[in-house]
This record gives structure tokens, sequence and C-alpha cells, in this order.
């Protein structure tokens, strides 16, 4: 079983190194796809052991995790992690969430911080992620704990079928929208998330929920 | 009145660009001649608005500024559409090259 982590990563210089030396001894491959980023986040990243795609021009967290999956499936990973940049997971869950895989019937395999009952998730943050939640849900019809959490395992099945065509962070919904419409077979899994004063400063405000929304209704109006 | 003055000089300005992008060779004759017309229209409907009334009664709207008013926000919501699905499209190009280029020049671990 080839396995490979993708990690995108926006300006991430001062974890991402950390982040990539936890993860590496539990795949065969760490790539980690900087996003078009100011500071010298590829260059940490590669002497930490991961192997570096570099986007020229930013272009969102989506088109980052495309572009580090397309490199994975050229490299015939059969499972595909994706995992952040910012320190917020911990690398020794990955063999939790790569085990249904492992053990089969599963295609994609994705975490969630509300299963983990102690969890330490700041209010404010609880209550977008919920509206999130919920409204994810409505439309894709699915039945999940946690939508937006960048902790995912797939098949290579599973990698090949999805498309991220969000480039930004709506990719996180248009994946659901497409576990759904191939019908893969899914499981949330529990994940533990730190949030530090640096993952929440670098993490996702609550204007980009707006954001999102109007990326996904105009790619709907636009196709 | 004031306002057609204005209006008069705009589209002398207009009429003035055009023949300067088509003497460049940036515009062909034919988008010329219709720039020139609808150009020419907007003149006729700013100099004797009371002619506009006609065209417009017979679609049953009253005033013919009004209906040119309909027509201008019809035309501006489609542009406008037309010009977000185009910088979508744009966007998913741009995308495309910048990951054909990351995926070319990958770097590997240097440990």
């Amino acid at each position: 079983m080839m396995t490979s982590i993708v990690i995108p990563a926006f300006n991430e210089a001062t974890m991402v190194a950390s982040v990539v030396r936890a993860v590496k001894n539990k795949a065969n491959q760490v790539i980690v796809v900087d996003d078009g980023s100011s500071d010298d986040t590829g260059q940490q990243a590669k002497r930490a052991g991961a192997i570096v795609l570099t986007h020229f021009l930013n272009r969102g967290q989506g088109a980052a995790l495309q572009t580090g999956i397309n490199f994975a499936l050229k490299s015939n990973a059969d499972i595909i992690v994706t995992f952040d940049a910012d320190g917020q997971l911990n690398a020794e869950e990955i063999d939790k969430v790569v085990e249904p895989l492992i053990l089969g019937g599963v295609d994609i395999v994705l975490g969630s911080r509300f299963l983990k009952p102690n969890s330490q998730i700041p209010v404010a943050k609880r209550v977008v992620l919920k509206l999130a939640v919920w409204v994810t849900n409505l439309y894709t019809g699915l039945k999940l704990t946690d939508t937006h959490n960048g902790f995912r395992a797939m098949s290579r099945l599973a990698a090949e079928k999805i498309r991220i065509r969000q480039d930004g962070m709506a990719h996180a919904s248009e994946i659901l929208e497409q576990v759904k419409k191939y019908r893969l077979k899914f499981i949330e899994v529990p994940i533990t998330m730190y949030y530090t004063d640096y993952s929440i400063r670098k993490g996702q405000k609550l204007s980009n929920a707006f954001r999102i929304i109007w990326a996904l209704i105009i790619d709907r109006v636009g196709r | 009145m004031i306002i057609k003055i204005i209006i008069i000089l705009f589209i002398v300005f207009v009429f003035w660009r055009t023949f300067l992008r088509f003497r460049k060779g940036d515009i062909t004759s034919r988008e010329l001649v219709i720039w020139l017309i609808f150009w020419f229209l907007v003149a006729a409907a700013t100099l004797v608005p009371k002619k506009t009334d006609a065209v417009s009664q017979w679609l049953g709207v009253e005033r013919g500024a009004d209906l040119l008013v309909y027509l201008s926000v019809i035309v501006l919501f489609f542009l406008v559409f037309k010009i977000i699905v185009r910088l979508e499209k744009i966007d998913r190009d741009i995308t495309k090259v910048v990951r054909r280029t990351a995926l070319e020049d990958k770097e590997d671990p240097e440990s």
C-alpha cells in the first residue's frame, strides 16, 4: 500500500517543517503544495523531507489540494491523506484515519472534530462550523458531523473520481457534493483539533463563509 | 438643456475614439458601422426624445426614456452575468497553468 500525504500550505513557514517531520514516517510520500507563499514555506518543507510542488501564483487551498492529489495519483498512491499545514492536526491520528481504507469497504474517510467528546473548540468557531455543517448537510443530503475538516483519507478510486474545481475554500463542500454524486462510501472518524493562537490567526474567518456560498452559487449558474 | 449638451459631447468623443481605434486596426469596419449606428441612435434619442415615445408605446411603455432605462438594465445584467462566467473560466484556466508548472517543476526533498 503506497500512501501519500498531501499538505496544502500558504505562508506556513513557521509550522510546515514540524508538520512534515511529524507525518513523515506515516506515509511513503509527503507532498507539500506551496500555494504561492511569500515566505520560505517551500524551502522549509523541502528541508524537512517533503516533495514540494510550487504554485507560482496563489490559487487557493482547493487548487493546491488538487495539484497535490494529481501528483500523488501520478506516483501511484493507493491511499491519499489530506492534512493541514498549520499544526492543528495530530499526526499520530493518521493511522486511525487511514485504517478504514485498509480494512476495505470505504472509499473516503472524513475527520470530524465534533465526534471527539472533549475537544476544545472556541465557541465562535463552534457556532460557525455547526452552521456550515447544517447548510452543507442540507444541500448535499449527507448526514455528517463536521463538513469543513482538512483531515481526510481517500482511496485511489475516490481520488480519481473527485475533481476539485473550487480553487478556494468552497472545495470542502464540493468534495462532499461529489462524495454524494459518485455514491462514494464514507465514514467519519473522530480527530483532535488543536486551537492555538497561531492556528486561529491563520484560520478561516466568518466573513469567508459568505464568499464560499457565493462561489458555490456562481459555480452552479456558470456551468 | 445642459444634459443634452453633455451627452452629445460624450457621443462626439466616442465617435472620435471609435475612429481612432478603427484607423489603428483594433476594430473591423463592421464593428465600426455597428458602433456608429448605435451611438447615432443614442444621439437621435437625446435630441428628439419625443420620437422614442412612439417606439416605446408600441411596446407598451409610456415614455421612450423609461424604455431606454429598462433596456439598459437588462443589457447590463446580462453583461455582468457574462463577465462573471468569463472570469470564472479565466480563473480555472490560470489554475490549470499554475498546476501544470507546479507538477513539471516538482522539487525533491533535501533529506
